[in-house]
Parts: structure tokens; sequence; C-alpha cells
């Protein structure tokens, strides 16, 4: 027998942990799109795509922006004392990875603006002509337009990297406690952002390519979910149990039937039959998709915070 | 430099929350939350049963995630003996030093901050002792320095078996329990 009774009872705290309600998976799923959006966009400059009339490129980074201004507007209302959110960029705290991710989603804006400059809204160019200025100066310069979407895939992969070690970087949750967390928010928030650009693409060679890049990106993803439960299974006790949470337990049944079957497995067969011409290309999978990735981050922030150093003293 | 700490006797420790109500009449604690708590352990089989019984609170832990963690600094390891405090102005209820911390020791203040035992610091800067160990009926609580070797909390540790909670965690915490 082993009984541990504590008097304590502090909201949110106890009986388990719920400091972390629906803001914060939704600003990682957001994040994480945003991070696939940035990838996928920059590449396609990076390649010399965005010659193309109708590149994806062009209205990606105007949905990074509204995704992304949404992912802060959800982690502004999760913050307790909002009227000291200032205080983030008063400082640069090297350890926290709250503070990178602050700064690098700082950075990215003027990344997204400068992708948005290489075809501004007519009325922008109109009212303000230096844009057009620059957008003539950037079209004459093949090389610049390389150079940002590099830096665009840069700042893209540090969103995707930092939804993940966000919450890794919190040892005292034994669930989080991977290396590989940051992996596979990144490869969910790719294959993400490649279902919806399926949906949205105007282009028929960036569709097709968009709906093989992401069976690839969903294979990869379950690799890196399989990886990740090994991690934890062969990790100490308390990981091993929290990994039997996904498995076995409380989170078993939306892990399974939501995560890996309807927004994994299922829309990987539907877009495998896509792409070899078997049934015509919908918007179903990539939905499926999508919405499996924004299930993913909350089965994660919510059994991440129920598994406890504590469960096995 | 110092670094204050506390040991807790387990055999004296009754479990009658004096430590709890002095800490939340000291500190302003708002009703319904608790910066320290007792915990009672059962361990064992009949009849070889053992109980013990725990003061608990922030473990002012030498390498404390909240700290690492913390976006603004405003979790942050004092000039004074290394105790972990909050600076309620640098703050933003991010919560993330509360998933953080192994031990459940932190809360948001109804007041947006988040707040935790400060080891009454004000008190102690004063050369008196933390609320909840100035009021233990069995004396079981100590307070001091653990890095000087002829303070009582040193002696203690150096006579007596004793443990920390979730020494695993890797944190270093700085209270201990004699067993």
């Amino acid at each position: 027998m082993n009984e541990i009774t504590i008097t304590r009872n502090n909201h949110l705290i106890d009986p388990s942990l719920t400091v972390w309600g629906w803001e914060i998976p939704v600003y990682l799923f957001l994040g994480g799109m945003v991070a696939g959006m940035m990838l996928i966009s920059g590449y396609f400059l990076f390649k010399g795509r965005y010659k193309e009339e109708n590149c994806s490129c062009y209205y990606l980074p105007y949905m990074s922006i509204i995704l992304l201004s949404l992912g802060m507007v959800a982690l502004f209302l999760d913050l307790e004392h909002k009227l000291y959110v200032w205080r983030l960029y008063t400082t640069f705290q090297i350890t926290s990875a709250m503070s990178w991710g602050s700064w690098i989603l700082v950075l990215v804006y003027p990344i997204l603006i400068a992708n948005i400059i290489l075809r501004p809204p007519k009325l922008l160019e109109e009212k303000i002509p230096i844009v057009g200025k620059w957008k003539s100066k950037l079209l004459a310069n093949p090389n610049w337009i390389k150079n940002i979407g590099v830096l665009t895939m840069f700042f893209g992969a540090g969103i995707g990297l930092y939804t993940g070690v966000l919450l890794s970087s919190l040892g005292a949750r034994p669930l989080w406690s991977s290396s590989i967390l940051w992996l596979l928010f990144l490869v969910s928030g790719l294959s993400g952002a490649a279902a919806f650009v399926h949906v949205i693409a105007k282009n028929v060679y960036e569709r097709e390519l968009l709906a093989k890049a992401d069976n690839a990106f969903l294979i990869i993803e379950l690799f890196v979910i399989a990886l990740f439960i090994i991690g934890l299974k062969t990790a100490t006790e308390v990981q091993a149990h929290a990994a039997d949470m996904l498995l076995f337990g409380d989170f078993a049944a939306s892990f399974w039937v939501f995560v890996i079957g309807l927004g994994i497995i299922i829309p990987l067969i539907i877009q495998l039959l896509a792409v070899n011409h078997k049934i015509h290309h919908t918007p179903v999978a990539p939905l499926m998709v999508i919405v499996g990735g924004l299930i993913l981050r909350f089965i994660i922030v919510a059994a991440g915070q129920y598994s406890h150093w504590f469960a096995l003293n | 430099m110092a670094r204050y700490g506390m040991v807790i006797d387990t055999k004296k420790c009754v479990g009658c929350q004096d430590c709890v109500i002095a800490c939340q009449a000291e500190n302003n604690v708002p009703q319904g939350f608790c910066r320290d708590w007792i915990t009672t352990e059962s361990k064992g089989k009949f009849p070889t049963i053992e109980m013990e019984i725990r003061t608990e609170r922030c473990n002012h832990c030498t390498d404390a995630p909240c700290v690492s963690c913390c976006p603004t600094g405003a979790s942050h390891y004092h000039d004074v003996g290394g105790v972990v405090l909050v600076n309620h102005y640098e703050c933003i209820g991010c919560k993330a030093c509360i998933a953080s911390c192994p031990y459940d020791a932190r809360f948001v203040h109804p007041e947006g901050y988040v707040d935790k035992c400060t080891f009454c610091i004000h008190k102690v800067e004063k050369g008196e002792q933390p609320a909840c160990v100035s009021v233990c009926p069995t004396y079981c609580m100590h307070f001091g320095d653990l890095d000087d070797p002829n303070s009582e909390v040193s002696k203690l540790l150096k006579s007596r078996k004793n443990h920390s909670l979730i020494p695993e965690a890797g944190t270093k915490p700085n209270i201990f329990y004699l067993t």
C-alpha cells in the first residue's frame, strides 16, 4: 500500500494540474500551421516558383499573418496578468523557451511582410508609394527573393521547433519530457499546412505536389509518434506511465480514434488513392488532417498536465 | 553565499496545520489557497505499516525549473539565501513556472500573478524565523543556512537520516525531511 493524502486544494492545481485550457493547444496548433505554411511558402520562393502567376507563396503570407495573430490572441487570453504582457519584451531570458518564442514571433512578422511586398495589395501600393519601389527592387534581384525564401523557411522552422520545445523544456511533466516533441509538432504542423494548401491551391502542380508531400509528412508523423511513445516507454517509470495514458489510459480513446485513426491513417489512405488517380481530390482528407493536428495538441497539453512525478511516490 | 533551507522532523510533525494557518495569516494568502500544506503518506503492508506526516511548501530548489523557464525574469533567486521569489510586477501569469514545478507548489493569485512560499523572506531579513517555523507547536521545523556547517539545519542533516522530495527530478530541493 502507498497512500498519499494532501490537504492542499489550490484552484487549477489540485486534484490535477489544469492551468492551461483551450488557449495553449489552439496557439500551438496555429503556430504549427503557420510554421508549415512558412516552410512551404519559403520553399516556393527559393525554388523560383513565385514567377508563376497563381503561386501559393503570394497568399500564404497573408494567411500566416492572420493565423499567427489569432494564435497570439489565444496566447494573450491565457495570460492571467494581461496588462503586464509587455514585460516579455523588456528582457531576453536565454534559458526560457517562452522568451525565445516571443522574440521569434516578433521577428516573424517582418519576414512575412517582406513576403507580402513581393505582390502587395493594390490599395497599399497606391497609398504608400515606397511599397511599390521595394517591390520593383525585389523583383529586380532574384537573389534577394531567394534569401527571403531561406529566411522564411528558417523562421518557419523556428516557430515549429519552439512549439514543441516550449512543452518539453518543462521537465516536471513526464509526458512532455521528450526530446522529439518538437519534431512531432513540426511534422504535424507541416502536414496540416500541406493539407490546407492542398485544398486552397489554385495551381494544379502545387496541389498534386502538396498532396504527395502531405502523404510523406503523415507517414513521417506516424514514425515520430511511434518514436515518441517508445522513448517514453523506455525512459523512467513515470514517463512509461505517461505513455500508457495515451496508449491505454484516459486519453487512449481520443488519441487512437481522432489522432491516429481519423487524423492520420484514414486521410493517408484517401490521399494515396487521390494521388494515384483512383478517386478525386476532395477537402475531406485535408480537413481530417487539420482537425487531427488540433486534437493532437489538445491531448498532449491535457495529458501532459495530468502526468506527474508524484504518481509513483 | 548562504543557502537557506528547512529541515523538518517527520517524527515530530503531527499534521496540526498550524504552519498552514500561520502562513496564510502572515502572508495574507487569499481564501481557498495555501502556500504550504500537510501531506500524509502511508506505506507498507499490515502489520508493518509506516506513516510519515510532512509539512510541504516550495522547495526553493538550487536548480529551480520555475526560474529557468520564466520568460520575464519574474521568477528569480533572491540575493539573500538563494530563496526563489516571484516579482509580482514582472509576472505575466503565463503559468509556465506552475507547469514546470514537480512539487505543484505554485498557484495563480486571484490578482493575476503567480504566488508561492517565500520562506517569509521579509521576516528572515529582519533576523526572524519564517511564520510556519515560529508557530510550530512540536518544534519539528528548523530553518537556516545549509551552507554553514555550524548551523542547526546542517548539524541535524549530519546527525539524522533524511530525504528530500522527488530528488530524481534533478532540481536540488532545499527542504529535507528527517526520518
